[in-house]
């Protein structure tokens, strides 16, 4: 299955749940094409729950990378929530820990965006 | 099954077309081998992410998803570690070239990190260049660290 995204707006934050696949093809296209399309209407506070993302491979962490600077270069931010363990360790390994703003807590990181 | 020239009975020697579809059908037949040979599940996510890197590179990297280039695909169990080669028919490269994935300047690039998620999660990695063209890539994970 590839990523499945579900947006949803929590005050000013919009939260995008992820589900499934984020890998080289189909999941990564859509996920580069969803956040693209949020950030160009105006939404300037993205929350990314990743909590149901089963597979990320290395594409995936590209396009995690390219949300946060396409998020980013239109004024606004972009936090992970919710990161599974094998996510927290590719963070890890690729030293992206020290790039993103990462909760394990929705309504804390609501209140980080204001 | 006769032991090849490395002195690893294969378990899998496959060819395999320079698409995605490759790429997922790697994945599955080397996990079903480690799967065979016991290797632990947090492992077993490991070795299938490491051979989907490299089968990426292969397909999209070195063969550039030519029709016309192949992948080859070895897959061995033997003297306590799985063994893995994937083969293509690209021009190859030179990993002194690669940028540092790790690197400051580099961290917010989209790509080339497979190589770096490659080594973080097999305990061998070695790349060698074949002749006439062509790149290989083996893989080891030593089954006696699968918990």
């Amino acid at each position: 299955m590839s990523v499945k995204l579900t947006t949803r707006q929590v005050g000013d934050v919009t939260v995008i749940d992820a589900a499934g696949r984020i890998t080289l093809g189909e999941g990564s296209s859509v996920f580069r094409d969803s956040i693209r399309d949020l950030s160009a209407a105006g939404n300037k506070k993205i929350l990314l729950n990743l909590g149901e993302v089963t597979y990320i491979d290395s594409s995936g962490i590209g396009e995690l990378v390219s949300a946060f600077t396409t998020v980013t270069n239109h004024g606004g931010s972009l936090k992970l929530l919710n990161l599974t363990k094998r996510v927290q360790d590719l963070l890890q390994i690729t030293k992206l820990f020290t790039v993103f703003e990462v909760h394990d807590d929705e309504a804390t990181a609501i209140r980080s965006f204001a | 099954m006769a032991d090849n020239d490395r002195g690893v009975t294969p378990s899998v020697d496959a060819s395999l077309d320079s698409t995605l579809d490759s790429v997922d059908s790697a994945e599955e037949l080397v996990l079903e081998i480690a799967g065979q040979a016991g290797v632990h599940e947090d492992d077993m996510h490991k070795i299938g992410m490491a051979v989907r890197e490299a089968m990426v590179n292969a397909v999209v990297h070195g063969n550039r998803y030519n029709a016309n280039k192949r992948v080859r695909l070895t897959v061995g169990v033997d003297s306590g570690r799985l063994t893995i080669r994937i083969a293509d028919q690209g021009e190859g490269f030179d990993m002194s070239m690669l940028p540092d994935p790790l690197a400051d300047e580099n961290l917010l690039r989209q790509s080339g990190r497979g190589i770096l998620l490659i080594r973080a999660f097999v305990d061998r990695f070695h790349v060698r260049r074949l002749e006439p063209s062509g790149t290989e890539v083996t893989l080891v994970k030593y089954l006696s660290q699968s918990a």
